[in-house]
């Protein structure tokens, strides 16, 4: 049991347990995704090292015991359908219980394939659909700014998802209000549901682009907890402009079979695929 | 001829509903520090120049974009503001058509939309630029409620009434000047038919623009000896149920008339209730399957018998077929 436990690490070992509570996150979405026999394993796997440090590495200001509480930090995953490992940091930062996990896309369930807010305690946003997310986080942003308080919002985004135009708009909106208490996290895996992204629409240069849209931007190893941890203490990156980092990641990381392949972004692992995930990721069993 | 609140049309004075909207807006934003705005270069059209003067703090200009505009206005309620979204209908409903489904109402976002010059308002510039389709569109969203005021007296009830509901609303504020149709004591309730004249012969039902002209429409057929009830139905959804099925059973028939396209709107809807639970005669007056000419407003209002002569007109094909 007490690899399902929250608790406070020691500041000296802090990045190698938010590694460990990351691989948990990792091997929880997978067996989630083998449940539900459909989901979106490497795009699962590629952000857990985030997710790992906002919600389980002191970053997001959130209480899991009020989750409205008014003055929270926001994070809203505009990749909605990494909902998995999404859903099992929520449960690892006390938000519902880790037994929730098991009910992943069954019938009825409050765990949909795509985040819903006024189901689970935690969700801020619906997402699925790619494109709302940053333009919801201006939007947030804005009302921080207008009650006068100090909160602040971060959303995590694919990087083919930047390929519709509603980020564009929204991130010159965040540009024209100098929205300082935005972070813009980009999971800059390079695959999207069909190809490699480049195959597919040439992303790059992304950092110039956000640079040119007003973002101060960082390129960051989105699989360091360390680095990530370094990152996200000293936000905004630059007085009056929101933030943008993009986090390189690898679809599928951890798990040599599915790393950097096409078909794990919404690949489901079996039952030995499962077992050989736990034996790489350290980790005995999910739950 | 029964006392009714017609008489008060008598001046005939009229009135662009975005005025009562916009000192509505100002007053509750006076009174209330949720509240804010939120423009897609739309300060002339939406009559927000002087709320941006006001309240330059709770003022949000996103520029020509109305996807980003309602996500913005999803973001801002999650914050704890209650924002106003307001652009022209047509480019705030069929741009921004995902957005409203997802971030507004699936989500249940405490935000309102004030689609602005709905229907043909902007009938010389064309189909782009008519909205004759966001009825349709918004009143199968779940969660969703939508409002078509008549008057300048309903729409300011309206915008009160908006800051007080807890959920995504669509109001569809009129450009065309309209005539007064209500008195000063109107009280909006949601979901609730507004019985403007009484009559047990047909039933005329009509929103927005079309209420003035169903009332006159009534005189008329007062003329032939014709005894015809006016319903206001600005509550598109939720819908009167109880007052259609009771048109149903106690006058001979319905006549709906709507600025909007005759499918999935105001007559879709109760014709849906008709179906279901009392079939009756009916005729749904809008705008045929078409998109519709260049004109003006009027020019294309008289074209498609969205007159007061077109719903009498169809008031009487209606009684003599049930002869």
């Amino acid at each position: 049991m007490s690899e399902l436990q929250f608790g406070p690490p020691a500041v000296s070992d802090r990045a190698e347990w938010l590694q460990r509570r990351a691989n948990w996150i990792r091997l929880s979405a997978m067996t989630m995704n083998h449940h539900a026999k459909l989901g979106h394993t490497g795009g699962d796997l590629s952000s857990a090292d985030i997710l790992a440090v906002l919600f389980l590495g002191g970053v997001l200001r959130v209480d899991p015991a009020q989750p409205r509480w008014p003055l929270r930090d926001r994070f809203i995953l505009s990749k909605g359908h990494g909902a998995a490992a999404y859903y099992s940091t929520l449960a690892a930062r006390g938000f519902f219980p880790i037994e929730q996990l098991k009910t992943y896309m069954d019938p009825l369930s409050k765990l949909n394939g795509h985040p819903d807010r006024n189901k689970l305690p935690g969700v801020e946003a619906n997402t699925g659909p790619l494109g709302h997310g940053l333009p919801i986080a201006v939007g947030a942003a804005l009302a921080a700014r207008m009650r006068k308080e100090s909160w602040r919002v971060f959303v995590l985004t694919g990087d083919g998802e930047l390929q519709e135009g509603s980020n564009w708009e929204a991130a010159m909106t965040a540009q024209h209000y100098g929205l300082e208490n935005l972070t813009v996290i980009v999971d800059r895996n390079r695959i999207q549901q069909g190809d490699f992204t480049e195959n597919t629409i040439n992303m790059e240069p992304l950092a110039e682009r956000f640079r040119a849209f007003g973002f101060a931007v960082e390129e960051i190893d989105g699989h360091s907890t360390a680095a990530l941890v370094d990152r996200f203490s000293r936000l905004p990156l630059e007085a009056g402009k929101p933030s943008c980092l993009i986090a390189r990641t690898i679809m599928g990381k951890g798990v040599s079979f599915a790393e950097n392949q096409p078909a794990w972004h919404h690949g489901v692992p079996t039952e030995d695929q499962l077992a050989q995930a736990a034996a790489e990721l350290g980790v005995e069993v999910a739950w | 001829m029964s006392a009714d609140k017609t008489s008060i049309m008598a001046a005939r004075e009229l009135f662009d509903c975005r005025d009562a909207y916009m000192s509505a807006l100002e007053e509750m934003a006076a009174a209330d520090e949720r509240v804010c705005a939120v423009a897609n270069d739309s300060l002339s059209s939406a009559k927000l120049k002087n709320f941006k003067a006001k309240f330059p703090d709770r003022f949000v200009n996103v520029g020509i974009a109305e996807q980003n505009m309602v996500g913005v206005g999803a973001g801002l309620a999650n914050g704890g503001m209650i924002p106003y979204v307001c652009g022209a209908s047509c480019f705030l409903t069929a741009r921004a058509m995902e957005q409203v489904k997802v971030d507004l109402a699936y989500t249940n976002s405490n935000v309102k939309l004030c689609a602005m010059s709905p229907g043909m308002a902007y009938g010389q510039l064309g189909p782009t630029h008519h909205s004759i389709e966001d009825l349709a569109w918004m009143r199968v969203l779940p969660n969703m409620v939508v409002i078509v005021p008549a008057d300048p007296i309903e729409t300011s009830a309206v915008m009160r009434y908006s800051l007080i509901h807890e959920g995504p609303m669509f109001l569809r504020i009129a450009r065309v000047p309209v005539p007064r149709v209500h008195t000063d004591d109107y009280t909006f309730k949601l979901g609730k038919a507004v019985e403007l004249r009484a009559g047990n012969d047909v039933t005329l039902m009509a929103n927005g623009l079309l209420v003035s002209r169903a009332l006159d429409a009534a005189h008329s057929l007062e003329n032939r000896g014709i005894s015809a009830r006016v319903l206001n139905m600005s509550s598109v959804k939720p819908l009167d149920r109880e007052a259609i099925l009771d048109a149903a059973r106690s006058t001979r028939g319905i006549v709906t008339a709507e600025e909007a396209l005759a499918a999935g709107g105001l007559g879709g809807a109760v014709a849906e209730v008709l179906a279901l639970e009392h079939p009756s005669p009916m005729r749904i007056l809008g705008v045929p399957d078409t998109f519709a000419p260049t004109g003006t407003a009027e020019f294309l209002l008289e074209q498609f018998g969205l007159t007061a002569a077109g719903i009498e007109r169809a008031a009487l094909d209606l009684l003599k077929a049930e002869e």
